[in-house]
């Protein structure tokens, strides 16, 4: 498969600590890429160079060849690079249908459109129905974000993502702060995503990590520790003393 | 021009102790206080009523008029902006407003709407000549008791219990406060002492600035650009700014006489394009 | 993908669009205006100023409300378009009325556009201090040039032309308070319309969450930018409509005050659903008209102490006041959307 996603050698030096560390990855598209580390390894960071909400202090970043590190982020996601955020980052006054249909609009470029009442394109309005459908928010469609349930604001989180059909999708730990009787929401979400968006996903939860990916990264000190299959990340003593005495799920 | 350079120094010191306070509870207490020069002018009027009307030696009067004004800054303080510490920055900016608005009117109605000026002493009228550059006489005191000032301020800030509570307080209060420093009575005190600069320089600034109800009003730009320019992040940034901006006003309106006033806003538009943080900041400040 | 069943497209349309029906209260709202005019014949130089002082106030509510920038010198484009008014009809530029109020309109929005890049970025007091700043340097820069402006004097011998060379601007202001009261409500409806589009939406979501906005791919600057210059549009055809209709331009259209009345304003009306500049316009000028017959010179006195009773009290508490106003005009106060079918409300 092609490679869609590339960095080469990127670099973020913050005043007294290098929070990412000469890294080099390759994705290709369709793929379903893990990356894990021990808190604080860097990965938000990471997702934050690829967005473009950090400016790296080395490297390159390539999306299909292309050199992207001088797009700003709002541009980056019309190039297909979409991202989740760790802790939800939503319009807590806006309702899901407005906000899923705010960000089908605005893919579609007519968010400068001044003129027309919000709701009266009825395909943009079948789009947004069928985006929440799909992630089961149809009967919270209309109330206020800031009142949801977490683990509805969670799934609210990445179908926004998806409603920006994009290419390249930055899952930033999917599942964290979702209590458990809602997880696995989050989780069939995940595992419901189409074959042709490439996904990274940053997880914690080795269960969604080992069921879900078909390559892992291991993040350490911002460098990259270790990559490979699931299987052999999972056996490799290095990624076990790392880790530390943190439970590992063998493959 | 040396002269200028003189009368800028003074000026911009007069502007660091009027503004001293201002920015540090704004630092501190992440305060929009509107309102800082209203305790500046009741300092005063404090002293034209003192030594014009009482007869009290301008020497004297200069203390109580600090004294003064930190007493009206303590009691606004406890049963006033107590209440608008947690609110929006929105919040305080209309709140203090009102406040400047009700002490304008106030000082209007009570002292008269024309200018009002304090009998100097004789001994600071006119200036020495020390080799062929004018220094004026007052304008030396200026320097001399404003200098004064800031050595004591920033030894109080690095050297005494106190003044590491405040920078502590300053850097993050939540912490502060879990390390049993009473963060409140920090607030009150710095408010009060802050209040009581501000009137200490309104006494003495009312010979050079002019002074009448509308006084507040008038200034409240220049201490917003002292802090601004300067950041709040420490004393000398405030200290350095003033300085800028006392010798760019003088020497501007000297020099250019039609651009004069406008340095001043020039300056300040500059600095907040091209660091947004205030110029002396550091980097990582808030 | 299946799509979904037609009928609940149907009703996320529906609801969506019963959010930009005209309410009854509103339609209430305007007719009562417009018969104002011939309800009130005597009262036609105060409605005035209501008009453009509610058109000013609507100005700001475009930032504050929708974009939450807050902004201490929003007087400057008040007063960039009352001189710019002023002197195209002294010096015979542009003799129409209308004309001259857009041109006066455009100057603003030009002024607008060159300072929005300093609003962009900073924290709220940065904006604070800059939109202070450029509001006092252009009431110096009147000053300075007297020669032009007429300086502390203000702007004399300003003579109005007949609007559409029609209706001459009478004495006792009958055709000015028509004028500006249909000037008011055509750029309301423009104001209404946007408010409620895409743009008007994701305006509120870079309010809300600015770095969500940027992560769907909403450039937050280009639309802080436009709606800037827009409200500066707005300030500045209101600052025309003072000049046209008492003309005399003076450099107390830059003043401090103008902007703190205005903040003043837009509070008391509450921010955010449109109708909030306009309410809080009719309070204010009511207010100051019976204050200034008890105490004529001390007025801000008062003031002062409404604002710091307001703040006190709580800015939510006090338009609490209007919210069951406000709950039925609802759908354009974008913080509380109503559910469909929900308690009956909203339909």
């Amino acid at each position: 498969m092609p490679v869609v996603l590339e960095t080469i050698g990127l670099t973020k030096r913050f005043t007294g600590l290098i929070a990412t560390n000469d890294v080099s990855l390759r994705i290709e598209k369709g793929a379903r890429h893990a990356l894990i580390g021990p808190n604080g390894a860097g990965k938000t960071t990471l997702i934050n160079l690829l967005t473009g909400v950090l400016r790296p202090s080395a490297g390159r970043i390539l999306l299909d060849g292309e050199d992207i590190g001088d797009v700003p982020t709002h541009k980056r996601v019309g190039l297909g690079i979409v991202r989740t955020f760790q802790i939800n980052q939503l319009f807590g006054d806006l309702t899901p249908l407005e906000t899923i249909g705010l960000a089908v609009s605005e893919r579609r470029g007519q968010g400068l459109d001044w003129w027309r009442i919000v709701g009266s394109r009825s395909d943009l309005v079948a789009e947004s129905v069928e985006i929440l459908e799909r992630f089961r928010l149809t009967d919270v469609i209309a109330e206020r974000t800031a009142v949801l349930p977490y683990g509805k604001q969670r799934l609210l989180e990445i179908a926004v993502a998806i409603a920006c059909r994009p290419r390249v999708l930055l899952l930033d730990e999917p599942a964290a702060g979702v209590p458990e009787d809602e997880r696995h929401e989050i989780l069939a979400a995940v595992g419901d995503l189409p074959e042709d968006v490439t996904v990274l996903l940053i997880e914690h939860d080795m269960d969604i990590v080992f069921s879900f990916a078909d390559r892992i990264s291991v993040l350490v000190n911002g460098s990259l520790f270790v990559e490979g299959t699931p299987e052999d990340v999972a056996r490799d003593p290095r990624v076990k003393a790392v880790y530390l005495g943190e439970e590992m799920v063998d493959a | 021009m040396l002269t200028i350079l003189f009368d800028g120094i003074a000026y911009g010191m007069l502007l660091f102790v009027l503004a001293c306070g201002l920015a540090v509870t704004l630092g501190l207490m992440n305060l929009v206080n509107l309102a800082h020069g209203a305790f500046a002018m009741a300092g005063g009027y404090v002293t034209v009523v003192l030594v014009n009307r009482l007869g009290v030696p301008f020497f004297a009067a200069l203390p109580l008029a600090f004294v003064a004004s930190a007493a009206i800054g303590l009691l606004f303080e406890r049963t006033l902006y107590v209440h608008i510490y947690r609110k929006s920055h929105l919040d305080q900016v209309l709140f203090t407003i009102g406040l400047v608005f009700m002490s304008v009117a106030a000082v209007d109605y009570t002292m008269g709407s024309g200018q009002v000026f304090v009998q100097v002493p004789e001994a600071l009228q006119g200036k020495f000549d020390i080799a062929g550059v004018g220094i004026g006489r007052y304008r030396l005191l200026i320097v001399v008791i404003c200098g004064l000032l800031t050595i004591a301020i920033q030894a109080i800030l690095t050297h005494t219990r106190f003044g590491s509570r405040l920078r502590a307080a300053v850097d993050d209060s939540r912490v502060a406060r879990g390390l049993g420093i009473n963060v409140n009575r920090i607030f009150a005190l710095t408010f009060a002492f802050g209040s009581g600069l501000a009137g200490l320089g309104g006494a003495l600034g009312a010979e050079i600035l002019g002074l009448d109800p509308t006084f507040p009003l008038k200034f409240m730009i220049y201490f917003l650009i002292v802090v601004t320019v300067g950041g709040t992040s420490s004393i000398t940034g405030p200290f350095f700014a003033s300085l800028l901006l006392g010798i760019s006003d003088v020497a501007g309106k000297y020099y250019v006489p039609t651009l004069g006033p406008f340095i001043i806003y020039t300056i300040m538009i500059v600095v907040l394009i091209w660091r947004p943080q205030g110029l002396f900041a550091r980097a990582t400040g808030r | 993908m299946v799509p979904p069943p037609h009928s609940a497209v149907r009703a996320a349309t529906e609801w969506l669009s019963a959010r930009a029906r005209w309410h009854p209260l509103e339609i209430l709202f305007w007719v009562g205006a417009f018969a104002s005019i011939w309800l009130l014949p005597d009262k036609h130089l105060i409605l005035t100023e209501i008009a453009w002082l509610a058109l000013f106030a609507l100005s700001l509510d475009l930032i504050l409300g929708y974009a939450g920038i807050i902004s201490l010198g929003h007087a400057a484009f008040f007063g960039v378009g009352s001189y710019v008014a002023a002197l195209l009809a002294k010096h015979e530029i542009i003799n129409e009325p209308v004309l001259a109020m857009l041109v006066a309109g455009g100057a603003a929005m030009a002024l607008g556009f060159a300072t929005s890049f300093l609003v962009l970025r900073g924290s709220d007091l940065t904006r604070l201090m800059v939109t202070l700043g450029i509001a006092l340097l252009l009431r110096e820069l009147a000053n300075r040039y007297g020669w032009l402006t007429g300086g502390a004097d203000g702007l004399q011998g300003v003579t109005m032309q007949p609007i559409f060379g029609m209706y001459r601007f009478d004495m006792f202001g009958h055709n000015g308070y028509v004028y500006s009261l249909v000037v008011l409500f055509i750029l309301f409806l423009l104001a209404r319309r946007l408010v409620n589009s895409p743009f008007g939406l994701s305006l509120m979501s870079v309010k809300g969450n600015p770095l969500r906005a940027s992560a769907i791919g909403i450039s937050v600057d280009a639309r802080l930018v436009a709606i800037y210059s827009i409200a500066a549009f707005y300030a500045g055809v209101a600052g025309a409509l003072l000049a046209q209709t008492t003309s005399f331009a003076s450099l107390e259209v830059f003043s401090f005050d103008r902007s703190a009345d205005l903040l003043l304003v837009l509070i008391i009306g509450g921010a955010g659903y449109l109708y909030g500049g306009l309410i809080g316009a009719i309070i204010f000028k009511v207010m100051q008209d019976y204050l200034s017959v008890l105490t004529p010179q001390y007025w801000p006195f008062w003031i002062g102490m409404v604002l710091m009773v307001i703040v006190l009290v709580g800015r939510d508490r006090i338009t609490q006041w209007t919210t069951p106003i406000r709950k039925l005009a609802m759908r354009l106060d974008w913080r509380t959307p109503t559910a469909p079918g929900a308690a009956g409300e909203g339909r």
